[in-house]
């Protein structure tokens, strides 16, 4: 029994050399190998390594995109001496872990603060040259671009590269929100009030119109009408002329005849006669009248 | 693994208890096996004489190794959900990716594997966070309200959903990929609300602003390798913030009253103008018929004369007495009559006209010449003055019922 113990126990002092004689570097890692404090190798492909125990320790650093984010907004003045807050995101990696470790004692919270340091620099040049509406709008991605290189260009020597410098929100601080609203409320019932007018105005042209068209359908067939009623005229005017026209004298007489009768009807029409007219010549004698 | 680095330890700590513990392991798993009386036999009288039976001992051992081993061995199986992949370390290095189904890999330490869901809708809420199953959701201000291009402030909350299309890129490449989402989002989303003027983003151009923004919200995590993939971007809600709202809506509903109005002319319109159409055939028309009436009139009046003229020709003289005898007749029988004969008499008389009238107009059939006194004193001037006065007077109450 004694003998199995000393095999097994030989076994585990074995494995436990070989774990203090080999490391792995994962996928998402790069590491450094030291000896005494010295840096002797740098391994960066994934994969079994042996190093001598005791003497030589391992750091590792993470090879992945890393993100820091800018929670607290920061002021910037723009080129109208406007503040707006701004803040942003930063995808940054860690290339040359040398350098890194070097420069920020591999410390990422230390890393991260000279990244942001630097990017708020370039945000404060960049947003010192642009207006608002620049800086919301129209050069946005610029802005973006030139912060990306010019903080990629400043933290090469830090080992550190940066991928991209994103601005997330571009605010108005709350007292210029609160003008903004102001502004936007005005604008608003002037919409609105413009509409009104609108609506007023397009009814009364509908109306307008509207009359305008019965004005003139009226008036047109009133012309119609007219035409007619003169056609009509015209006509019963020369059918008379022709029928009268035979004999004017016998006509006048014959029309005038009819008119009295027709004007004189009533009993309230009182005539004053003389026994003289030629209606009563029989009536004052029965004599044969000589012209 | 958990429990041979414990193994480990009590080892480190105490070799001279690993006989026992061994021996402890050879009877259990020997008892499992049906070799219990043998075991305990051989393995409680020698704790000394161990050398003389080494064949019965080391069968144990042997064993033991074997069990050990091919429990090892078991620790390497894994399951790959469907929608899932496993991608397999060996060494820290990624050597493969394996599909849904049971699955081995060399255990540990060589090999390890991490199973990633590729197929899992995750869903991101910006400018909102909707509390578990409750319909209710709360505003986060910070996230939702944003700048326009025309410098105004609206307040826009949306939806992100997205799984991933590659499993390598999404575990190796960002520290928390989940997490860049967020930050791509809210960037992408800014930057086109950015460059878009308010009433575009609020109301005609919602869902064009959605679909710019998963465009490049999945550029932006292209470019970092994340190996997500941006499924949709849906709008949840665009509106201008609380503060001025009102007068939003007040915009909306003048636009209404705008439509209203302009439907309340037509409808004024589709009033009057066919009532007009009504109007205007009803003026043709009756032009129409007076033209015809007159025509025939005319046609009428004009052959009655043309054959009265026919007979006049015959005997004109004859003919002109009996018409004009007997027009008198009739006008004469009609009318009230006064025959007056003032040549003989030079002075003026009395004729009470007024009188013959009034007694007139209740109809009576009395024959007016008969009572009446002839005076000889009247003022015709006077009468026909009268006359025209009353004329007057009546002309004047006429016109004023006209008013």
């Amino acid at each position: 029994m004694k003998k199995i113990t000393y095999l097994a126990v030989g076994f585990l002092i074995a494995i436990m050399m070989l774990a203090a004689s080999t490391f792995t570097v994962d996928q998402r890692e790069h590491a450094i190998v030291f000896r005494l404090g010295e840096i002797v190798s740098i391994k960066k492909e994934p994969g079994l390594y042996f190093k001598t125990p005791l003497i030589e320790n391992v750091r590792f650093f993470d090879n992945r995109i890393l993100t820091l984010n800018v929670q607290e907004a920061d002021r910037f003045i723009t080129s109208e001496k406007k503040n707006v807050l701004v803040d942003s995101f930063i995808k940054w990696k860690i290339i040359d872990p040398a350098k890194y470790y070097v420069s920020v004692k591999g410390d990422e919270i230390q890393a991260e603060r000279r990244i942001s340091q630097t990017v708020n620099d370039g945000l404060r040049a960049e947003f010192g040259k642009r207006t608002i509406h620049d800086v919301v709008s129209g050069e946005r991605t610029e802005i973006m671009q030139i912060l990306t290189e010019r903080a990629d260009r400043d933290l090469r020597s830090l080992g550190i590269q940066i991928l991209d410098v994103r601005l997330r929100r571009v605010d108005l601080p709350k007292e210029v929100s609160e003008s903004v609203y102001q502004r936007m409320d005005a604008e608003r019932k002037s919409v609105a009030n413009e509409l009104r007018s609108q609506g007023f105005a397009a009814s009364e042209k509908i109306r307008a119109d509207a009359e305008k068209q019965r004005d003139i359908i009226v008036a047109e067939a009133y012309k119609e009408a007219q035409k007619l009623k003169g056609d009509g005229d015209a006509k019963a005017a020369e059918i008379y002329a022709n029928a009268y026209g035979k004999n004017p004298e016998f006509y006048a007489f014959y029309r005038s005849i009819e008119a009295y009768k027709n004007s004189f009807k009533d009993k309230s029409d009182v005539m004053v006669l003389e026994p003289t007219s030629d209606f009563l010549k029989y009536f004052r004698s029965s004599k044969k009248k000589k012209e | 693994m958990a429990k041979n680095s414990e193994q480990n330890n009590n080892q480190d700590q105490g070799p001279p208890d690993l006989d026992e513990l061994l021996n402890d392991l050879g009877k259990k798993i020997g008892r499992l096996f049906g070799r219990k009386e043998s075991a305990q036999k051989n393995s409680k009288p020698n704790n000394e004489g161990s050398q003389s039976k080494t064949p019965q001992d080391q069968l144990p051992v042997t064993t033991i190794v074997l069990i050990v081993a091919l429990i090892w061995a078991a620790t390497g199986f894994y399951i790959v959900d469907q929608g899932s992949r496993g991608v397999v370390l060996r060494f820290g290095k990624n050597t493969e990716v394996t599909m849904p189904g049971p699955r081995w890999h060399i255990p540990f330490p060589v090999e390890s594997v991490e199973v990633v869901n590729l197929e899992q809708v995750r869903t991101l809420e910006v400018g909102y966070r909707s509390s578990g199953n409750s319909v209710a959701r709360s505003k986060e201000l910070r996230e939702s309200l944003m700048l326009t291009d025309d410098e105004n402030i609206i307040d826009l909350q949306f939806a992100v959903q997205y799984n991933l299309k590659s499993a390598e890129n999404f575990l190796f490449n960002n520290r928390s990929a989940d997490a860049s989402v967020r930050g791509a989002a809210e960037s992408a989303i800014r930057e086109i609300v950015g460059k878009s003027k308010m009433d575009f983003a609020l109301y005609e151009g919602r869902e064009e602003i959605a679909v710019k923004a998963k465009k490049l919200m999945q550029e932006i995590l292209d470019r970092y390798d994340t190996g997500i993939n941006v499924t949709s971007v849906t709008m949840q809600n665009a509106q201008p913030p609380e503060q001025v709202q009102a007068s939003f809506d007040d915009a909306v509903k003048a636009k209404q009253d705008l439509e209203r109005q302009k439907n309340e002319g037509q409808a004024y319109a589709n009033d009057i103008i066919p009532k007009a159409k009504g109007a205007a055939s009803r003026l043709t028309s009756e032009a129409q018929g007076y033209r015809v009436k007159v025509e025939s009139e005319a046609k009428g009046n004009a052959s009655r004369f043309e054959q009265i003229l026919t007979q006049y020709n015959r005997a004109p003289e004859v003919m002109r007495d009996r018409i004009y005898i007997e027009a008198q007749e009739q006008i004469l029988s009609n009318i009230s009559k006064v025959i007056v004969d003032q040549k003989n008499s030079n002075s003026l008389f009395y004729l009470p006209l007024d009188k013959l009238i009034q007694q007139t107009s209740p109809g009576s059939k009395e024959n007016i010449s008969s009572t009446i006194n002839v005076s000889p004193q009247v003022d015709m001037n006077q009468t026909s003055l009268q006359n025209l006065e009353r004329s007057r007077d009546a002309f004047k109450s006429r016109e004023r019922e006209l008013r």
